[in-house]
């Protein structure tokens, strides 16, 4: 009986760096499975002497793109599989793969859906994306905002993609803010996210929105507690966490 | 051995002694997983209730609470999103104490935990017995932060860290399993790491399972 969770060898088509440190995996799937934006799949490695290492990365692809999924993966130092996949993994490799998997910190995606807005730090910004890019194809209009906490300007996963969406879609704010280092001439947010800027995020988005925040755990602690501080019912926040917890 | 991947080797080797479970590697920090915005309970307010399937239901404030004896509990814990983490230090009450303050019913054979913000989890009771479970109150000599789920979480070590509901309130006994909250989201309804019992489809196929989607 084949399961629904079964591990399956899907095989890397194509690398795209997105930054330095973050490069996108297109991975064939043998059984591709509908996904829901948002949702992850479990990547397994195994060493010749059996030692096998699992970890979980976001679905960056919307579900409209059939038969393959994105990953988005960043280096971590010393990260046992992002440092093999950054290093080792080459088109036309193998990687075990299963899911998807999530049931949570999905958006359901309707046309009468509440406007949506989208709390990212780092690599927190992949699911994230999987919504946006969802939204675009499927041709939604509800208002949505992108608040992406970044430490430099090199750092901006999707950034052209973005940009283009912000500037191609009315209904869509993208609003950055660097941490450390801003590009030149930057006349945005400098700062770590605060009330202010989720107060300003919050009112690009009339009628109470449909929170998700992912990213690294101080950044999610922070904005959650911040959006539940501006009256949002906790049911409307939805938190992922995942890369370092110290930062 | 299925498929290997060419020049992958672990990373690092894990402490002395220590195993983990399959799947999963060593960190030193404490990760917080939630699925929403962290509850913060006034003390004044906590309660913690043992209600369902019993004679008669029991109910504890912070103060009697922390008069129950307590003891220390150093285990090693493993969450479902891979990371294990060896010899934590904890002081609480053991869930065995706490089942001297009531009588089950004889029907009783699963229990719900139930927490301050919604979160719901289940639990075969015989996970909770016999020295398997406790109520923690005290973080490596401090009280419990509220990220990790202060002040109280259940910690049921032996299975994946998603069972130790954190701000938890209460345990409901029930004579069927039910799945709680992540149960729901397609997450298994056991959760043993040592089987790697981590989704819904990694538990034995049973009718029910066909109605779960991850
Ligand atoms: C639901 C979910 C979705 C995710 N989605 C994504 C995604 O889309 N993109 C993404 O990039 N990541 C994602 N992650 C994070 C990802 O799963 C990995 O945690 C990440 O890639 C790091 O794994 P690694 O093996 O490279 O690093 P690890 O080897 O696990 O190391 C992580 C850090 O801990 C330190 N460390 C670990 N073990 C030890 C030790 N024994 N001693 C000392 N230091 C140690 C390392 O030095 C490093 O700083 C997601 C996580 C979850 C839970």
């Amino acid at each position: 009986m084949s399961r629904p969770l079964d591990w399956q060898l899907a095989t890397v088509t194509a690398i795209r760096p997105e930054t330095p440190r973050v490069k996108t995996f297109v991975l064939g799937l043998p059984q591709f499975r509908p996904h829901r934006a948002g949702q992850h799949y479990d990547l397994r490695l195994t060493a010749p002497d059996g030692y096998q290492a699992e970890r979980s990365y976001s679905i960056a692809s919307p579900p409209e793109q059939t038969g393959e999924i994105e990953l988005t993966v960043e280096l971590i130092d010393e990260g046992e599989v992002s440092g093999y996949l950054f290093d080792g993994v080459a088109v036309g490799d193998q990687l075990e793969l299963r899911g998807p998997i999530g049931g949570y910190f999905v958006w359901p995606a309707g046309p009468a859906d509440a406007p949506l807005l989208l709390v990212a730090g780092g690599s927190g910004v992949v699911p994230l994306m999987a919504m946006l890019r969802h939204r675009q194809r499927a041709g939604l209009r509800n208002l949505a905002a992108l608040l992406f906490s970044v430490r430099t300007p090199e750092e901006v996963i999707y950034q052209q993609e973005l940009e283009a969406l912000a500037a191609a879609d009315p209904d869509f704010k993208l609003l950055i803010t660097y941490t450390r280092r801003a590009p030149p001439g930057w006349a945005g947010y400098r700062r770590r996210l605060d009330a202010a800027m989720l107060a300003e995020a919050v009112a690009l988005l009339p009628g109470s929105p449909q929170c998700y925040v992912c990213g690294p755990t101080g950044l999610v602690e922070t904005a959650a507690t911040l959006l539940q501080a501006q009256g949002l019912p906790d049911a409307a926040i939805r938190t992922e966490r995942f890369g370092p917890t110290g930062s | 051995m299925p498929f290997v991947n060419k020049g992958f080797h672990a990373k690092r080797p894990t402490d002395g002694g220590h195993k983990l479970p399959p799947g999963q590697y060593e960190t030193q920090d404490f990760p917080v997983l939630t699925a929403g915005p962290t509850p913060r309970i006034p003390l004044v307010n906590w309660e913690f209730r043992l209600e369902g399937l019993v004679e008669s239901p029991a109910k504890w404030s912070w103060n009697e609470f922390n008069a129950l004896p307590m003891q220390s509990f150093n285990p090693d814990i493993h969450c479902v999103t891979k990371w294990s983490k060896f010899d934590t230090k904890w002081r609480g009450v053991s869930l065995d104490t706490l089942l001297e303050h009531v009588q089950l019913k004889p029907e009783a054979q699963f229990v719900m935990a139930f927490s301050y913000g919604g979160y719901t989890t289940n639990l075969p009771l015989a996970d909770l017995r016999d020295g398997k479970a406790f109520i923690g109150l005290e973080y490596d000599g401090k009280p419990l932060t509220a990220e990790h789920g202060g002040p109280a979480r259940l910690v049921v070590p032996h299975l994946y860290f998603w069972k130790s509901a954190k701000w938890v309130q209460g345990l409901r006994f029930m004579a069927e399993d039910e799945p709680g909250f992540w149960e729901d989201n397609g997450y298994s309804m056991h959760g043993d790491p040592w089987k790697e019992e981590r989704y819904r489809a990694d538990d034995e196929p049973t009718p029910d399972n066909a109605r779960f989607r991850l």
